[in-house]
């Protein structure tokens, strides 16, 4: 799948640019893109280096394990091949609380380093896992809660109601985040059948 | 500015001192070497940053050239007679074919809209739901699975796609009754 968008993207950027003659418009952007890539990566650094170092102490600290006991219910759900007691499970409660509060720069890092320790997991190193998928699914429909960047700028553009969007954001975000789940759930069943 | 605007930007600006704080009083109080166990953590931190770089530039260049070239507005233009039919607005109809590529141009388009035609009118309201409500799917799936070398992504992007398709639609729904 992933290939077939890559390709699609390229060939039908590159095919449209040539029909209304703007190829030029496409020797920028492929530099650009490349270099935004790297940008982005780079404003990585940063956040990832703060995050892991915190949440290292969490860890330590025996933290993010008491949190995984406290939520077992929902993530034995949603994660059932996880192991009891494993420390992917902190982290995962702490990149959706993270999502919840609309905490962009601290989730990416707390979902990747769940991600790192759901690899430690994975027998196939390049393959996803049904977990990780599980995830992915969470952090991609966004639980957000409270959408902060959305209401800073309602604020700068002087709404009488900055949080007026707060009620319909969580009613959409629940609409998107169960149908991430369920349709996460069916692939799971399907892949399992499949083996 | 309104008490729940006040609370919110009150509690979201103390979210983040609070818990750092938190932690660190936990970790001395169970006697754990604090900045040496920040340091152990946060030394993985370039490397993952950095080993991101391929999945990202490769991801980049894809959606910049498929952005920048007129394909993203010509897809915008061909599919605008079918929202037309629902009634969605057609100034918000780029936001949404938007929304899951691009994080940064999404977030312009959003501010773009909100500035263009006020917060409060139906369609800042619309695109304010949607930004929301919905992520930016292709940004998380390439930095989750660039991060741990994983190439064979499975069914994780169409999950990530048909729920944003699923918040779109439940966005406008929401905000055609709430604010009726």
């Amino acid at each position: 799948m992933v290939n077939w968008i890559w390709f699609l993207l390229i060939l039908f950027g590159i095919i449209t640019a040539g029909v209304t003659g703007n190829i030029e418009v496409v020797n920028k952007a492929i530099f650009e893109g490349a270099k935004s890539g790297v940008t982005i990566s780079f404003g990585l650094i940063s956040i990832l280096t703060l995050w892991l170092g915190i949440m290292k102490i969490a860890e330590e600290a025996g933290m993010l394990r008491q949190i995984g006991r406290l939520l077992r219910p929902l993530v034995g759900f949603l994660f059932p091949d996880i192991p009891k007691d494993h420390v992917a499970i902190g982290y995962i409660i702490s990149n959706m609380t993270a999502n919840i509060f609309g905490l962009g720069n601290a989730a990416t890092p707390m979902g990747i380093k769940a991600m790192k320790e759901l690899q430690k997991l994975n027998p196939h190193k390049d393959r996803a896992t049904a977990s990780m998928s599980t995830l992915l699914a969470i952090n991609t429909s966004s639980i957000t809660l409270v959408p902060t960047i959305v209401i800073s700028i309602r604020i700068t553009y002087n709404s009488a109601n900055p949080t007026e969007i707060v009620g319909t954001t969580m009613i959409a975000t629940i609409f998107s985040t169960a149908a991430a789940i369920l349709l996460d759930r069916w692939y799971r069943f399907k892949n399992i059948k499949n083996k | 500015m309104d008490f729940l605007t006040q609370i919110i930007t009150g509690i979201s600006s103390w979210i983040i001192p609070g818990l750092i704080s938190l932690i660190i009083v936990v970790a001395i109080w169970k006697r754990i070497p604090v900045y040496e166990a920040f340091v152990e953590g946060a030394k993985d931190g370039f490397q993952t940053a950095v080993q991101i770089i391929p999945y990202l530039v490769g991801m980049m260049v894809a959606i910049t050239i498929f952005r920048e070239s007129g394909a993203l507005q010509l897809i915008t233009q061909s599919l605008n007679p079918f929202f037309n039919f629902f009634n969605f607005p057609s100034e918000v109809f780029p936001l949404a074919i938007l929304r899951p590529i691009s994080g940064t141009g999404a977030l312009a388009l959003t501010s773009n809209l909100i500035a263009t035609y006020g917060p409060d009118s139906f369609i800042g309201r619309l695109a304010s739901t949607m930004q929301g409500s919905t992520d930016t799917t292709f940004y998380i799936i390439t930095v989750y699975f660039g991060a741990i070398g994983v190439k064979k992504t499975g069914y994780a992007i169409k999950v990530g796609l048909i729920a944003d398709l699923v918040g779109i639609i439940a966005s406008f729904i929401v905000v055609t009754l709430y604010f009726k």
